[in-house]
């Protein structure tokens, strides 16, 4: 078989050619992450000492990065400052949680069904745009002031925007897949596993990301209106550091709200990134 | 049958079993203005036989494809394959999130075969594509022409006797696209496949094709079949592939003319 050798050669050697590798390094690349983020926190910080340099809130109002930080420091050494974290993150997982199970399942279901789709499909979007502090009143009523109030309202924030990342996930699975997939000998259930969910992924990574951001905001406002007795939560701290009148006390208690929705953002993002760059779609 | 050239037929012709047969076949798109996409096509693909089919737009190639590979269902007439057949798509239509290996061991996956048998299999399924040290990789760091062969790979992974090809090759640049004439012509006689491979381009159909199958457009009907007789291996540029590549092309211009005046 002297000619398929020669073949074998030839198109080796043009996959050679045709491939090329590039890596950039790990250093190199967390350079390029945090490097911008330190400027910004340090433009803000910049800001912020101006504004009181400038002296147009007295400091009882308005303290200076350097005591909020402090404050923030010494928040860190306490226990109390710690189980109201954990209150308030525990709850924010559950909610979190339960709002994926439902949103995932309710994603499915719609994209399924074409009768859904045009009964429920347009409600679930306008939900979205409903600020979902409107909600409280109603989950009052309904819960009085309980757990189950902030989870309604969580539930109803975040799962939105859940089963809309899943519904626009496969909307968008390229009808090429599909086609290969059935053709391949994929169909009904064997078809969503293979093709249709790894497909919609990147989409509904986002949708839960967004489904987060949505059950953060809404568990904090929840936390803000909803006080249980005996609950310390970073909520009902923020509530006490304004009837206390501690702004370096409330401003510390607001960059630990940050950073909780920032570390969680991170983890989204990185998963993002993970697939996206698997899938060749995400340069560098 | 127009016969090209003055040899014999090939003897495996002669041996008489149908892989694919279509009778009175018809496709009427829906809709109250639907067009006539497929207007009767009569034609019978014998087991073994490499038979391209080539018109210009709006013949109906791709949907004639799509009819027999079961994607679509005729309007009217009678469609029979040897088996469930493979099907390429002009678009490699891998799965972006899947490993090579795994994107070729796929349609075994979805049959049920065990995880360490069919990449077993998928691993000689690309080798045969010459493909054995990009398993690992992803689609996307793959040039164009080898993304089709691990399409090719997964095409074959199917097992099946009969392999449909939609322009597989179209988006090629020319010497990828010899390469891969080369592989294919080189896999098809070493399985016994049937092929029967749809483009637009009258040379790539005479340098890979038993018989070229000549449709005309709006509605698609089977205008001539030209046997090609050449000696294989050909090459793309060879004189009698250029000879041969003529007479379509004429009649393939002659079939595009009608549709001027």
């Amino acid at each position: 078989m002297a000619s398929d050798t020669v073949l074998a050669t030839e198109i080796r050697g043009l996959d050679t050619l045709e491939t090329h590798v590039d890596g950039v390094s790990l250093g190199s690349r967390l350079w390029h992450g945090i490097a911008p983020k330190v400027v910004a926190v340090a433009i803000v910080l910049g800001l912020w000492e101006g504004v009181v340099l400038l002296g147009l809130k007295p400091e009882y109002v308005l303290p200076s990065p350097a005591q909020a930080l402090s404050e923030f420091a010494r928040q860190l050494g306490l226990s109390t400052f710690w189980h109201a974290v954990a209150v308030t993150v525990t709850r924010g997982v559950a909610g979190f949680t339960i709002a994926s199970v439902i949103g995932l399942a309710l994603g499915i279901l719609v994209s399924r069904s074409r009768f859904l789709r045009s009964a429920i499909g347009s409600l679930i979007t306008g939900l979205q745009t409903m600020p979902s502090i409107a909600w409280f009143p109603l989950a009052i009523l309904l819960f009085q002031l309980s757990e189950m109030a902030i989870l309604f309202v969580i539930l109803i924030g975040a799962v939105p925007s859940i089963a809309n990342g899943v519904i626009s996930g496969v909307d968008y699975v390229p009808p090429t897949l599909v086609r290969a997939g059935r053709n391949l000998g994929a169909s009904g259930l064997a078809m969503y596993r293979h093709v249709v969910l790894p497909a919609a992924l990147p989409s509904v990574v986002s949708g839960l990301k967004q489904g987060w951001a949505f059950a953060w905001r809404s568990l904090l406002a929840g936390e803000l209106i909803v006080a249980i007795a005996n609950r310390p939560s970073l909520g009902a701290y923020l509530s006490n550091s304004r009837e206390l009148g501690d702004p370096a006390y409330m401003i510390a208690i607001m960059i630990a709200i940050l950073l909780i929705g920032v570390l969680v953002d991170t983890v989204f993002t990185v998963v993002d990134t993970a697939i996206r760059r698997g899938r060749g779609v995400l340069v560098g | 049958m127009t016969q090209l050239t003055e040899r014999a037929p090939r003897p495996v012709l002669a041996a008489g079993r149908e892989a694919v047969t279509l009778r009175g076949v018809t496709k009427r798109y829906a809709g109250p203005r639907g067009a006539l996409a497929l207007d009767g096509i009569d034609l019978a693909i014998q087991r073994g036989e490499f038979v391209c089919v080539v018109g210009a737009s709006g013949c109906g190639k791709s949907t004639l494809l799509n009819l027999v590979s079961g994607l679509d269902e005729a309007t009217s007439g009678e469609i029979c394959v040897e088996g469930r057949p493979a099907f390429m798509f002009q678009e490699h239509a891998l799965m972006p999130w899947l490993s090579v290996l795994d994107n070729v061991a796929l349609p075994m996956r979805l049959a049920g075969r065990t995880r360490a048998d069919r990449q077993d299999a998928a691993r000689e399924f690309l080798a045969a594509v010459h493909l054995a040290e990009w398993s690992d990789r992803r689609p996307h760091e793959l040039s164009g022409g080898m993304r089709q062969r691990v399409a090719l790979a997964r095409t074959l992974a199917m097992e099946a006797s009969v392999l449909l090809m939609d322009e597989p090759f179209g988006a090629l640049d020319a010497m990828t696209r010899d390469l891969l004439h080369d592989e294919l012509e080189s896999i098809w006689g070493a399985r016994g496949l049937t092929i029967v491979f749809v483009t637009h381009n009258v040379r790539e159909a005479v340098r890979l094709a038993d018989r070229v199958v000549l449709l005309s457009s709006r509605p698609g009907r089977v205008v001539e079949e030209f046997g090609v007789d050449l000696p294989r291996p050909r090459r793309f540029e060879d004189p009698a592939v250029t000879a041969a590549s003529g007479d379509i092309t004429a009649a393939l211009r002659a079939e595009v003319a009608r549709h001027g005046v």
